[in-house]
């Protein structure tokens, strides 16, 4: 199997989902007994994959795809398959890559398996996705050249097996390339934002809570365990809490010692934000909650009744 | 401006889900369908669009005959025109093979906007706006926070990024828009709404309609509830017996206290 590994920059460094791929990878290559050759759009990141075990590192080479430009990423990426000619392209499951490659996958008319878990490359490459919010999961394979990529976690970017590479730089003419989407500068929008992934305890709220005028009672909670706070999507929608303070795949990705979910369900995206925590404890109403599936600890219970008598009892414990 | 919604009908998410008899679906009977959540979004936009600068919007579904609720939930909302994709020919289809099905459903409209939700509640693929912006050479973006218009051919569109980063983009007409949910608080249908909507046009088109046979191009091989990862203990009792027992493992087990 010809593996082609896409490795996405994160400002002067290769981003983790690039190098879980990287790992992944590797894995398929040993079951398939294949070659993996790296692509990178930043002279910069060429350096650092050489000592990988890696065939090849390609470096694709043009001052537009140095800040992200979809059009321009797809079809460098089209001129660089052209030239390659992989069975499969690995990605890991970025925001960049979730714009950008179903483009790519239209335009090569090659299926997309997208946010995987897993994947088998002992025959064709059967990648695993989780389906209806998490309950589910199902094995997809495809014929010819498929592209596919993997969440957050799905591989150890510290597995990676060190070797050499060769590097390879391409210089290809992106002006004729659509300027019909033109990105702006990146911008964070609070000073001085929460930083959740530093906390050695998170208590996270989600939509069990009610309303606004219950948050209270979980900041108690918070503030017994000397906490940071976090929230689901639902309840940053709602506006009852900020948005840097959501845990998920479109928020922050956290790994305290103990992640305490309180009325939060545990949909797919939250829990890619929290699964790597030492220690999950969940309090919910609903025993089908998938939380539980994920939890060391579970409460099936009215969090209204736990919670103030918990913010108390810890600290009472405390003193 | 003409602008396409495209809904979904999804099983709702608390609903508990088992395997069919083929081993590769889940079995449908008595369950409840909804409306996909981030396309609720996608369609207050469009809305809110068209009240601001004039228009039509056109809601597109495919799906079962039941999905046609979901068109007509649209229509009752504000929306002036249905159209619904049905054929068991689509049934099955892989999310590349359904964006062509699509595309070439929306060819000849020539629509401005194309709106949809940022990603489904059961397939989760969060791809078809992006593929049908390709099949039909448009600009896109996805996971829009935030609209706003420049003049009758641009939009200027607020995207979410990694790690709490964003960015505003310019985007020229036709463009394909994936919503993020929350951009908005989509409304409720008014009585007058729903009296209106048995007013409003709703086309079917089948693969004949459309001129092709559309063939999967992925092979699901199996579908299966996830084995449990992780053994939880369950803490149970009174309120009390819970609570102390809480602290007990904060203090003992976790060792956070």
């Amino acid at each position: 199997m010809k593996i082609l590994v896409y490795i996405q920059r994160d400002g002067d460094s290769i981003i983790r989902n690039s190098l879980e791929a990287l790992a992944g990878a590797q894995k398929f290559a040993a079951e398939s007994g294949g070659e993996i050759t790296a692509v990178c759009f930043d002279q910069g990141l060429t350096n650092k994959l050489t000592d990988y075990n890696i065939s090849e590192v390609v470096n694709v080479s043009n001052d537009v795809l140095n800040s992200y430009s979809p059009l321009h990423f797809t079809t460098a990426m089209e001129e660089v398959i052209g030239e390659t000619s992989p069975d499969v392209v690995i990605f890991g499951h970025t925001y960049e890559v979730r714009d950008w490659v179903p483009r790519l996958s239209a335009r090569l008319d090659a299926p997309f398996i997208s946010d995987c878990l897993d994947a088998d490359g002992s025959a064709e490459l059967t990648g695993i996705r989780q389906v209806y919010q998490g309950k589910i999961n199902t094995n997809v394979s495809a014929n010819g050249l498929v592209l596919i990529s993997f969440q957050s976690g799905a591989y150890r970017a510290d597995s990676i097996e060190s070797g050499s590479a060769t590097t390879r730089t391409l210089d290809l003419d992106l002006s004729s390339v659509p300027t019909s989407i033109r990105p702006g500068e990146r911008f964070k929008e609070s000073k001085g934002g929460v930083d959740l992934t530093r906390a050695a305890i998170v208590v996270s709220v989600g939509r069990g809570i009610g309303k606004e005028e219950n948050i209270p009672l979980i900041e108690e909670l918070k503030d017994a365990l000397d906490a940071e706070l976090g929230a689901s999507r639902p309840v940053v929608d709602y506006g009852w809490l900020p948005h840097e303070r959501q845990v998920g795949s479109s928020g922050q990705a956290v790994t305290p010692k103990m992640y305490l979910a309180v009325g939060i369900s545990g949909a797919i995206q939250h829990q890619v934000g929290m699964k790597g925590a030492d220690n999950i404890v969940a309090i919910n109403k609903d025993s089908n909650a998938p939380i539980f599936e994920i939890s060391d600890y579970g409460v099936v219970g009215d969090l209204f009744e736990i919670l103030p008598k918990l913010s108390q009892s810890i600290k009472d414990y405390k003193s | 401006m003409k602008i396409c919604v495209l809904m979904k009908q999804v099983p709702d998410k608390d609903a508990a889900l088992t395997i069919d008899g083929t081993g590769l679906g889940i079995e449908t009977n008595n369950l409840t369908f909804v409306t996909n959540e981030s396309d609720n979004y996608a369609l207050e936009e469009a809305l809110l669009l068209k009240e601001a600068h004039g228009g039509e919007v056109v809601v597109c579904t495919l799906g079962e005959e039941s999905s046609l609720q979901v068109v007509k939930d649209a229509l009752s909302k504000g929306a002036d025109r249905g159209l619904f994709l049905r054929d068991d020919a689509f049934n099955n289809l892989d999310i590349l093979s359904l964006s062509k099905v699509f595309a070439t459903a929306l060819k000849n409209e020539n629509f401005d906007l194309i709106f949809s939700g940022l990603q489904s509640d059961d397939e989760g693929n969060g791809q078809l706006g992006l593929l049908i912006a390709e099949h039909l050479d448009t600009s896109h973006a996805s996971l829009v926070m935030e609209t706003d218009m420049v003049d009758d051919s641009t939009i200027k569109v607020k995207c979410e990024l990694e790690s709490g980063w964003f960015q505003w983009s310019e985007l020229d007409f036709p463009a394909s828009l994936t919503i993020q949910s929350g951009i908005n608080t989509p409304r409720y249908a008014s009585l007058r709404g729903i009296m209106m909507m048995k007013k409003k046009t709703i086309d079917t088109k089948s693969a004949e309609d459309l001129e092709i046979s559309p063939t999967p191009q992925t092979t699901t091989t199996k579908m299966y509830i996830p084995e449990k990862t992780k053994e939880t203990m369950y803490v149970d009792g009174t309120t009390d017996e819970i609570v102390s027992k809480l602290v007990d493992i904060f203090a003992n087990n976790i060792k956070i206290l």
